[in-house]
């Protein structure tokens, strides 16, 4: 009998060995005359286990991690194709409880099927969104996008709905849907795991809005530091294609949509919906003035969908089953759920879907198990690079795009970014207006010239000279920023700074009093 | 040590054709320019300067324009770099792991600064900001594949493979 064993071929898997891991199960059965059928999956995103190699049994599938090379011919020996008992054996993965605690609606296929196979994924409810959108009218599969009270998972959190509608009521000879695929934010990570690992799921999401707004065509734009998704997509793309999913004449209604990845080139700015869409143009990544909004005039200057990921990922299941079941989950204005990513100083690192609502403390200790190093954990950093410096008394506020903006905090694309008490924030503030300084488009004054002078304000505070005018300084400056830049970058890059100087200002070398 | 200033050579009779092929290839296509950067320099290694009056005419824009984009993003390059691209992340998700001790180390064991390449031309080191590894960190990138929880050792490790594979 041949013995399905799954191996994720997820780039984070493969930074931990998962290849290799791979190649050596494929030698050792090989070697031992045992019948495998080998098939590299997506990550179940429990990533502290990785390589986390899984064993289909008759009881479902059993874990083992982390599995390196070295360890395989142990586990053969331990009966691996039976499910058999091994120092690394996690039991069942649906109940290992990080897994088990998790709702899955976006990823529930991630980890569980092949990537590349179209069968595998019907027979995980893939398509079931489209085919349902076929025979719907435009108009109504954009309501039932606006009644699932899905909004912007790029971090904007702008209802997806009314874009989606302003597109529909657009007239045009061509409109676009593109996918905004350059995820740019450090502790960010869900939409490179969606694209390696149910790269279906987003052709199949964006396919649906090529539907409901009368878009013939589709451009994904993916950063170049993903080159794994790029070609999983790729790959995804020609399988769907050939089974007609894709392409001219969906499933026989006549109905066309193509789909083209294109590539980045390493601009943060370009995860800006607008300077999105020059790259793809081949221009500078500069920001454009809004209005026109890209809904009117975007890509080629045609009516447009520009969506995250997790936004256009989120899409088929919302087809699926309807925008009332998606809009059970989560609480106040925030519905549905969000792929939490729980990185950096983090014992268990990985990947949670669950409804909005729950709070930091559960994600930092039921799930993340406190720090690796075993230290307090003392700032966290929410929603990117942009995000506030969350301190210890705010972990018990619900995790909500409402709640989070009322303590001047951002939930953004969900990264969550820990550090221990050895985190000076006075350095990690110089950090964000350095990252600005950077990666500034460099078409607005506010953000161009304001973030180097942030970094040389904040400098002069950490050599103690003039530090009460020169946090004066400081805040005015934030301020200038956060009013007068022409988008998020600069407008934002304040907010893990004036958070820094608010929550730690021991740090700067002042006490809170001075720091108001 | 070597720096940016590296003396950038003639193109060959070949590279000028390979050039012309991928604009004749690609130049139909709607906002071709970025296909076409991404195109040269896997082919290359690098986007030299001659070729930018090459895809200017091919594309009927300005040589200011195409010099533009390839000086805005970092991922194109105006010089030739080594034959293995070794880049580390520097991303608050590593910083919290401490990716500043990884950096030092790197620029100190090869060294090079960022933007510099080995003697022997074996190494280029760049930073890079977030490779989607943050569970993971510290992350370095070499070439196309990504390394995880990387030490000062396990830094080493990949080096000394990579050289050995040459």
């Amino acid at each position: 009998m041949t013995t399905r064993i799954y191996v994720p071929l997820d780039s984070s898997a493969e930074a931990m060995g998962a290849k290799k891991t791979a190649a050596a199960i494929v030698a050792e059965a090989e070697k031992r005359g045992e019948k495998i059928e080998l098939v590299r999956n997506g990550s179940r995103g429990l990533y502290w286990l990785e390589p986390m190699v899984e064993v289909e049994t008759p009881e479902g599938r059993v874990a083992y991690g982390p599995v390196t090379a070295k360890d395989v011919a142990g586990l053969f020996d331990a009966g691996l194709t039976k499910g058999g008992k091994h120092a690394l054996s996690l039991g069942l993965t649906e109940e290992i409880p990080y897994l088990k605690k998790q709702e899955r609606l976006t990823f529930a296929r991630v980890g569980i099927t092949d990537p590349y196979s179209v069968e595998d994924y019907i027979k995980h409810e893939g398509f079931e969104g489209l085919k349902r959108a076929l025979t719907l009218e435009p108009a109504s599969i954009v309501k039932e996008v606006t009644d699932s009270g899905l909004r912007g998972r790029g971090g904007a959190a702008f209802p997806t709905g009314i874009k989606w509608n302003t597109v529909l009521g657009a007239q045009a000879d061509q409109k676009y849907i593109v996918c905004n695929a350059d995820e740019g934010d450090s502790g960010t990570f869900s939409d490179r795991m969606l694209m390696e690992g149910d790269p279906m799921c987003l052709i199949e999401g964006m396919t649906i809005a090529g539907l409901a707004v009368g878009a013939t065509k589709g451009y994904i734009y993916c950063r170049e530091e993903y080159p794994h998704s790029i070609r999983n997509l790729n790959i995804a793309i020609e399988n769907c294609v050939k089974a007609g999913y894709l392409g001219k004449n969906i499933l026989g209604s006549g109905k066309d949509f193509d789909l083209i990845v294109r590539e980045g080139a390493g601009a943060y700015i370009c995860g800006e919906e607008t300077s999105l869409l020059e790259s793809v143009e081949g221009n500078r990544g500069l920001v454009r003035f809004k209005p026109p909004l890209p809904a009117l005039q975007g890509l080629f200057g045609k009516p447009t969908v520009i969506n995250n990921v997790m936004s256009l990922g989120s899409v088929p299941i919302i087809l699926a089953r309807g925008g009332e079941f998606y809009k059970n989950y989560g609480m106040g204005r925030s519905r549905g759920t969000l792929p939490f990513q729980l990185t950096g100083n983090l014992k268990h690192g990985g990947l949670l879907e669950k409804a909005f609502g729950l709070t930091l403390r559960e994600l930092l200790y039921d799930f993340g198990g406190g720090s690796a190093t075993g230290r307090p954990i003392r700032a966290v950093q929410v929603g990117g690079p942009l995000g506030a410096y969350v301190p210890e008394s705010l972990f018990d506020v619900p995790l909500d795009y409402e709640e989070y903006a009322k303590v001047g905090a951002m939930v953004g694309h969900g990264g969550i970014v820990v550090f221990d008490d050895t985190v000076d924030l006075a350095k990690m503030a110089r950090y964000a207006m350095e990252f600005c300084a950077i990666e500034s488009c460099g078409k607005c004054t506010p953000c161009r010239i304001g973030s180097t002078r942030g970094v040389e304000t904040i400098d002069k505070i950490i050599a103690g000279k003039e530090v009460g005018k020169n946090i004066a300084l400081l805040n005015s400056l934030c301020d200038t920023m956060l009013n007068g830049s022409l988008c998020a970058l600069g407008g934002m890059a304040p907010y893990p700074v004036v958070s820094a100087l608010q929550h730690f200002p021991e740090d700067f070398g002042i006490d809170k009093t001075a720091a108001a | 040590m070597s720096s940016v200033a590296t003396p950038t050579p003639a193109l060959s009779k070949e590279q000028l054709k390979a050039v012309d092929d991928i604009l004749a290839r690609l130049k139909g296509e709607p906002g071709p320019l970025f296909p076409i950067l991404h195109a040269i320099q896997d082919e290359l290694g690098w986007v030299p300067d001659e070729t930018v009056p090459v895809i200017a005419k091919a594309l009927n824009r300005s040589r200011a324009e195409i010099h533009g984009v390839i000086t805005f993003y970092h991922h194109f390059r105006r010089h030739p770099v080594g034959k293995h691209m070794v880049q580390v992340c520097r991303a608050e998700a590593c910083q919290a792991m401490g990716c500043q001790d990884l950096e030092a180390h790197a620029k100190k064991t090869l060294g090079i600064d960022y933007h510099g390449t080995t003697a022997d031309g074996q190494i280029s080191l760049e930073a890079v900001y977030c490779l989607g590894n943050c569970a993971l960190s510290p992350s370095i990138r070499v070439n196309d594949d990504i390394v995880g929880k990387v030490s000062k050792e396990r830094f080493d490790e990949v080096i000394a493979e990579l050289r050995s594979a040459q």
